[in-house]
């Protein structure tokens, strides 16, 4: 579903991507690890089309498209959710609107017909039972007054309106305490299905004791140093991230 | 001092005078002061920006074009009533097309009691007297041109009490519409509206283009709120495209008066919008909120001027603009806190948005307070969409048109949210939305 090769970015002038390559099959969850400044955030970024990262080298095919050719608003419609580290406060603008609107808009890019207002509250009632939020937060500005853990709860429920192909969870445990943490896994955990690929950035280990990954991969320096299943988050734990370091002579140096 | 010359405008309109019979001519007070006023603004002619309260809108274009005044078919045009509907709105109706009074879009039958509505046209035809003082008015300063105009050349308008204690929420609708004629037209528009003590109303104004044309409208009004009065005036702008619009309002609040005006600016070529308000009476309260959206090459004015001159009064002014393509807005917001209006309250928030390179929005906010106690606050600024905001929007789908529109929407919206009529909130939310290009 998604093919990652040899991908080289800048942002700024500055290389942070240099040659990462992976792979994501639907049904999938795949963690990506790494200390800080290794080019994770860089990497949802890069997927979700956002200003100012340029990439250099490398290709990323998406179901057989272009990824990297796409619009941010036509990556989405593709089926690419990017779950936010920072989610946006826009206040102004009513939740609910905004995910219709959200919503309809990737419709109808992809051709199909628009949900009306009663449709769409059906729909949004549905998801708001799955995910265990309640509908207050939908009259409310977006993210506008959030808590931390309102505005990570807020992404994984607007993951569940738009049923994205490939959910990309960027540092979604960050700012959370642990409550927080297991409804946020929780929700995610009730969208896993075998259509839908997960790439879950993280830092800590901590996020997989309730997103259980099938891979784990380990970044540093912009490329991936080291694969494996989820005792690999384990290791890294107890070791930290310099026992990777060690094993990678070519990294001590960068990582220094 | 040399005589200036006098330009095409000047001389279209200064022979139209010597033609055109105005109501209420006949009346020696009334003849005397459209006289006196016309040789005023015939001598001194249209400003120029070296004139401060002209100085970022230049009037050499208009100078150089020629009106017809007045309408003799105003009666028998075609107007698209859609174009002024508003759903879930009921209350009086008077509505004027091309500057005439048209009975036919009105609706001025069992009007509440308390309520005297009327067109000046009318009212001048029966006891005059209670509009002398309006009316018999001269413009001194060097800004004034167009208010001198108006009082040489207006011969229709509002006149519009509301009797002591009486509540008139309806709202009460003035309607003026614009509508394609063989040429360029001129009208000149005076409202009288007095609220009594402890009167209430709901007002609101709609200026509006049925087809294409490059009209000037003028309008001068004047509001008075008694003691203990509470207005609530909306005003929803949507001139034809070509058209340009000058309107002056001056309210003058009583004690314990209140005030709260909405203005949604979205029509017109050339736009202008004096709004003068003295809190004359201790403990006067004045909300005044304004967003503009231009594009094109449209150019839009407000100068609105605040005057605390008792104890104890407050005024709180929100405005909102967005320029897109090579528009041009201004605003500026001068309040005074003259020597003893000890106790006042004075806010302003001026927030612009610029959404393109070529458009220019001149902002600037004044305070002068001579005054003891006085909680003030101010602020201006002129800034871009939200990057971040953009990008959120458009990762979750949204095409970046309607993503600039949503946020520009919201950006504005904040003005709205203290409209208190729910139909009418949700009317200036649809305009603005509609006026939005989503693509």
């Amino acid at each position: 579903m998604l093919k990652i090769e040899n991908l080289h970015a800048r942002v700024e002038g500055k290389d942070i991507l240099k040659g990462l390559t992976l792979t994501v099959n639907p049904g999938e969850v795949h963690a990506i690890m790494g200390p800080n400044g290794a080019g994770k955030s860089t990497l949802g970024n890069v997927l979700s089309g956002r200003d100012g990262y340029e990439v250099t080298e490398g290709s990323v095919i998406f179901n057989g498209v272009d990824l990297l050719a796409l619009e941010p608003e036509a990556r989405a419609a593709a089926g690419v959710f990017l779950a936010f580290q920072y989610p946006v406060e826009i206040p102004g603008v009513n939740n609910t609107y905004f995910l219709r609107a959200a919503l309809n808009a990737q419709r109808k890019q992809r051709g199909e017909p628009e949900l009306d207002s009663m449709q769409f509250l059906k729909l949004v009632r549905e998801k708001l039972k799955i995910m265990q939020i309640s509908d207050e937060l939908l009259h409310r500005a977006v993210n506008e007054g959030f808590s931390g853990g309102e505005k990570k709860r807020n992404e994984i429920f607007q993951m569940a309106v738009l049923e994205p192909k490939l959910a990309i969870l960027d540092e979604t445990d960050s700012g959370l305490d642990i409550d927080a943490l297991k409804q946020v896994a929780q929700g995610v955990n009730a969208l896993r299905s075998p259509e839908r690929g997960f790439l879950v950035i993280t830092h800590y280990q901590r996020l997989l004791d309730y997103i259980e990954p099938d891979f784990v991969h380990v970044l540093a320096d912009g490329r991936i140093v080291q694969s494996g299943d989820k005792t690999l988050a384990l290791k890294l734990e107890e070791q930290g991230y310099a026992w990777v370091a060690e094993k990678d002579p070519a990294l001590s140096g960068a990582s220094a | 001092m040399s005589e200036p010359q006098r330009t095409p405008f000047v001389e279209s309109l200064q022979d139209a005078a010597a033609r055109v019979q105005l109501a209420g001519s006949g009346i020696g007070w009334l003849d005397a002061a459209r006289r006196e006023n016309l040789e005023a603004f015939v001598a001194a002619g249209l400003p120029d920006t070296r004139t401060e309260a002209w100085k970022y809108t230049a009037l050499r274009a208009l100078g150089q074009r020629r009106f017809a005044l007045g309408d003799a078919q105003a009666a028998a045009r075609a107007v698209d009533a859609a174009a002024f509907a508003l759903p879930g709105v009921d209350g009086p109706v008077l509505a004027f097309v091309n500057g005439v009074f048209r009975a036919d879009l009105s609706r001025l039958n069992a009007l509440p009691a308390g309520l005297d509505l009327q067109p000046l046209s009318q009212a001048l035809r029966g006891d005059a007297e209670p509009l002398r003082f309006a009316l018999s008015r001269h413009y001194r300063e060097g800004g004034d041109a167009f208010a001198r105009l108006n009082a040489a050349l207006a011969g229709d308008g509002v006149v519009l009490r509301v009797a002591a204690g009486a509540k008139v929420l309806g709202p009460v609708q003035l309607v003026f519409v614009g509508a394609p004629a063989e040429g360029d037209l001129a009208w000149h528009l005076r409202h009288v509206i007095e609220l009594g003590e402890g009167a209430e109303l709901s007002l609101v104004e709609q200026h509006v283009a049925s087809g294409a044309q490059q009209h000037l409208g003028t309008q001068v009004a004047d509001i008075v709120l008694r003691k203990g009065a509470r207005l609530d005036h909306v005003t929803l702008q949507q001139a034809a495209a070509g058209g340009t619009l000058v309107r002056r309002d001056s309210l003058h609040l009583g004690e314990d008066a209140q005030a709260r005006l909405h203005v949604l600016e979205l029509g017109g070529a050339l736009v202008r919008h004096d709004l003068h308000a003295t809190l004359a009476g201790d403990r006067a309260r004045l909300a005044t909120g304004g967003v503009f959206v231009l594009r094109g090459r449209q150019h839009m004015d407000t100068q609105m001027a605040i005057r605390h001159q008792a104890l104890d009064t407050a005024s709180e002014s929100v405005w909102r603009g967005v320029a897109d393509e090579r528009s041009r807005g201004v605003y500026r917001g001068a309040i005074v806190v003259a020597p003893g209006a000890d106790g006042s309250d004075a806010s302003l928030s001026s927030k612009n948005l610029l959404l393109s390179g070529q458009a220019e929005i001149d902002t600037k906010p004044e305070l002068e307070i001579y005054a003891d106690e006085v909680k003030a606050a101010h602020g201006a600024t002129v800034g871009q969409l939200d990057e971040r905001s953009l990008f959120y929007l458009r990762s979750r789908g949204i095409p970046l048109g309607e993503a600039r529109a949503m946020l520009t929407a919201a950006f504005c919206r904040a003005v709205f949210a203290s409209v208190s009529h729910g139909g009418l909130r949700e009317a200036l939310d649809q305009r603005l939305m509609a006026h939005l290009p989503s693509a």
